[in-house]
């Protein structure tokens, strides 16, 4: 009799469990699908294009030709929003981790959070509007003092519209990702490194030097690689702010263009072939930002492991 | 009275060779006055004089330690200087960009511009409205009625998928290689271009049905392949740091595990959960490019979100913009633009601060 009645209750609501744990997997398993069909569709609707006449693709040379002037457009930008974005976002994150007085720390936190929270069509919009013109000014003095350099060469841009305002604005989008990661980094620091580099009679700098900076590497360079990752895909900065064209050395003046930009200031009229050739560049994009942001995400958690183990 | 004499000494020696606290003051000062010198030299302005000014003092501030205090203390000053700037300096777009948009916006924000559409609005009203001094018509009725549907949409679609994932992931495939395999790819997918996943959705709503298919529901398709990667990983950090022990007992009074997940996993973790999902939904609402390649562009109001094009309104912000209603006298339209902004950014504000309120307002009450 009391068998039965135990029997009986574990066969209550066993469905339920079934029905759940098979419905949260399903959930799970949905995910990556997802994902493998995103590079399933885009591949599908990419393919015409690679047997497409040359002649038809844009610019009449086949789709290598069209697509390597704006993937190294890409890249330049990208480059550019880096090498502005990566001191300035260590040094904030210092500040805010190490600097900055404790009990304003959190409040300086959540400004630059709020840096990231702005939608990346207003940044557009203020470089196309406010930051371009302010430029402007300097790419012209640029241009007159130091047009020897290919970067610099001349004419500059009157509106200011160049690669070089666009990868500005790219930074000040991309110093947010690499100050929040770096700052949770930086704050896991052990604290007996850094008070006995202190005890040792290090200055500040000298205890950031060899206690935070040292432990903080691959975390530094898992936020830098996210941050490229941010700056390669991001679009709207780029399509408002840069005023596109073929592919030149100078950053100052009009010209280049990348992948992003194009689809979005192309996609809404295209048809056809153009269709196939924009989800082309799209997958092309696609790829290269998957691979960056793989190899952030395993220096991430080989780090997390190492730092388990302390 | 010989210990008290070694005593003085020492603490001398301690101090000795610091530069007296007032120091950076007079050097601040130098550098001010030298700053105006140099930069009415070249020309003046406030911007040229302030960069100058930064300049000196850094280098002035770093020579005088170097000189007084010895060559670690500089350098320790210079970084010290160097940092305090890089934060300045990250504060001026900052500062730039929301003086901008209010300045410019707050004109533009009218019950008119809040409750018409474009619908009707052309070149030639435009043109009326700066030549006569009238009051400028047309506003984001449509594109605020766009952008709540296509995020209430995405949000219909990625909160049960990023929900019942982060359950699989914390409460029943703990250590399997598929655990693994989801975790990566869903952080991977944080990284996806928001461009690619409208392009994704395009090209899976082209196969389906047919070239061209641009309607509110592959935006809200799109939007959630963005949103589903932050619902999971919030998600899944707030399950994980429920208490294990509300879990036990709640097996150790037979509770079968998928109501202990509904009834006490969930719930004590929900604060965090709604806040993560407002969070994302922060995220999603200010996207342009998905928007632009699958939801095409209206000017008029669009209640359905299974056929027609829809405006949203980052991509009302981006047309008035990149292409203004009329060519000749662009202003009526940067000044929806801006005023569009300002209604984006004050959304965007709202639900940042309503996901701070709900994580500390409703999180549940520890003991400890």
């Amino acid at each position: 009799m009391s068998i039965n009645s135990l029997k009986a209750s574990t066969d209550r609501g066993r469905a339920g469990d079934k029905i759940f744990s098979g419905v949260s997997l399903a959930a799970g398993v949905l995910i990556l699908a997802v994902l493998f069909s995103v590079a399933v569709f885009l591949m599908v609707q990419a393919a015409p294009i690679l047997s497409a006449d040359p002649a038809e693709v844009t610019g009449g040379e086949g789709f290598a030709a069209y697509i390597l002037p704006i993937v190294i457009g890409t890249v330049v930008a990208a480059a550019i929003a880096l090498i502005i974005a990566t001191p300035v976002g260590i040094a904030v994150a210092l500040f805010i981790s190490h600097y900055a007085p404790r009990r304003l720390a959190r409040a300086f936190g959540y400004v630059i959070d709020l840096l990231a929270a702005i939608p990346s069509v207003i940044y557009g919009a203020w470089g196309y509007i406010i930051l371009a013109p302010q430029l402007a000014k300097g790419y012209a003095w640029l241009a007159e003092n130091l047009g020897w350099i290919p970067l610099f060469a001349g004419p500059a841009s009157q509106t200011g519209k160049t690669m070089f305002t666009a990868g500005v604005v790219l930074a000040v989008m991309v110093i947010p990702i690499i100050t929040s990661l770096s700052r949770e980094i930086f704050l896991q620091t052990p604290n007996l490194h850094e008070e006995a580099a202190l005890a040792m009679g290090a200055t500040r700098w000298e205890m950031v030097r060899m206690a935070v900076l040292p432990f903080a590497r691959p975390g530094i360079i898992s936020a830098t690689m996210l941050g490229l990752g941010r700056a390669l895909g991001e679009t709207m900065a780029v399509a408002l702010v840069l005023s596109p064209g073929a592919l030149g050395a100078s950053l100052i003046r009009t010209g280049n263009q990348t992948i992003a930009a194009e689809i979005a200031l192309n996609f809404p009229e295209a048809f056809g072939l153009r269709l196939n050739e924009l989800i082309a560049a799209g997958l092309v994009l696609f790829v290269i930002t998957l691979i960056v942001n793989m190899i952030a995400r395993f220096i991430i958690t080989r780090h997390k492991e190492f730092s388990g183990a302390n | 009275m010989a210990a008290n004499q070694t005593l003085q000494r020492r603490q001398s020696q301690l101090t000795r060779g610091r530069l007296p606290s007032y120091a950076i003051w007079v050097v601040v000062a130098a550098s001010l006055i030298l700053g105006a010198a140099i930069s009415s030299l070249v020309g003046f302005s406030v911007v040229g004089w302030a960069i100058i000014t930064a300049i000196v003092f850094v280098l002035a501030a770093t020579i005088v330690t170097a000189v007084a205090e010895g060559e670690r203390k500089a350098k320790d000053k210079l970084v010290t200087f160097l940092v305090y700037g890089a934060f300045l300096i990250a504060l001026i777009p900052l500062v730039s960009v929301l003086w901008t948009v209010l300045e410019r916006g707050v004109p533009g924000l009218s019950y008119n511009f809040l409750f018409t559409s474009m619908n009707g609005v052309t070149g030639a009203v435009d043109n009326q409205a700066v030549e006569g001094g009238t009051p400028v018509l047309g506003g984001a009725y449509h594109a605020v009625l766009g952008t709540l549907q296509i995020t209430l949409w995405a949000t219909l679609i990625s909160v049960p998928i990023g929900l019942l994932t982060a359950v699989y992931l914390v409460e029943y495939g703990a250590g399997k290689n598929l655990t693994k395999a989801i975790t990566f790819f869903v952080d991977v997918m944080t990284g996806i271009p928001s461009i690619v996943a409208g392009l994704f959705a395009a090209a899976l709503f082209t196969l389906l049905f047919g070239p061209g298919t641009r309607t509110g529901f592959v935006a809200a398709v799109a939007l959630s392949v963005l949103m589903i990667p932050v619902v999971v990983r919030s998600t899944e950090e707030m399950l994980k740091i429920v208490p294990n022990e509300l879990r036990e007992a709640a097996y150790a009074l037979g509770v079968r595990k998928w109501r202990t997940i509904t009834k006490v996993v969930i719930p004590t973790a929900i604060s965090g959960i709604a806040s993560g999902v407002t969070l994302s939904i922060a995220r999603v609402i200010g996207e342009t490019a998905p928007i632009l390649v699958t939801a095409g562009f209206a000017s008029s109001i669009n209640w359905n979100v299974f056929s027609g094009w829809m405006s949203t309104l980052p991509t009302f912000i981006y047309y008035q913009i990149l292409t203004p209603t009329s060519p000749t006298s662009p202003d009526p339209s940067t000044q929806r633009a801006w005023a569009a902004a300002l209604l984006l950014i004050l959304m965007v504000m709202l639900l940042n601060l309503v996901a701070r309120f709900v994580a500390q307002i409703f999180a549940p009450k520890t003991s400890r």
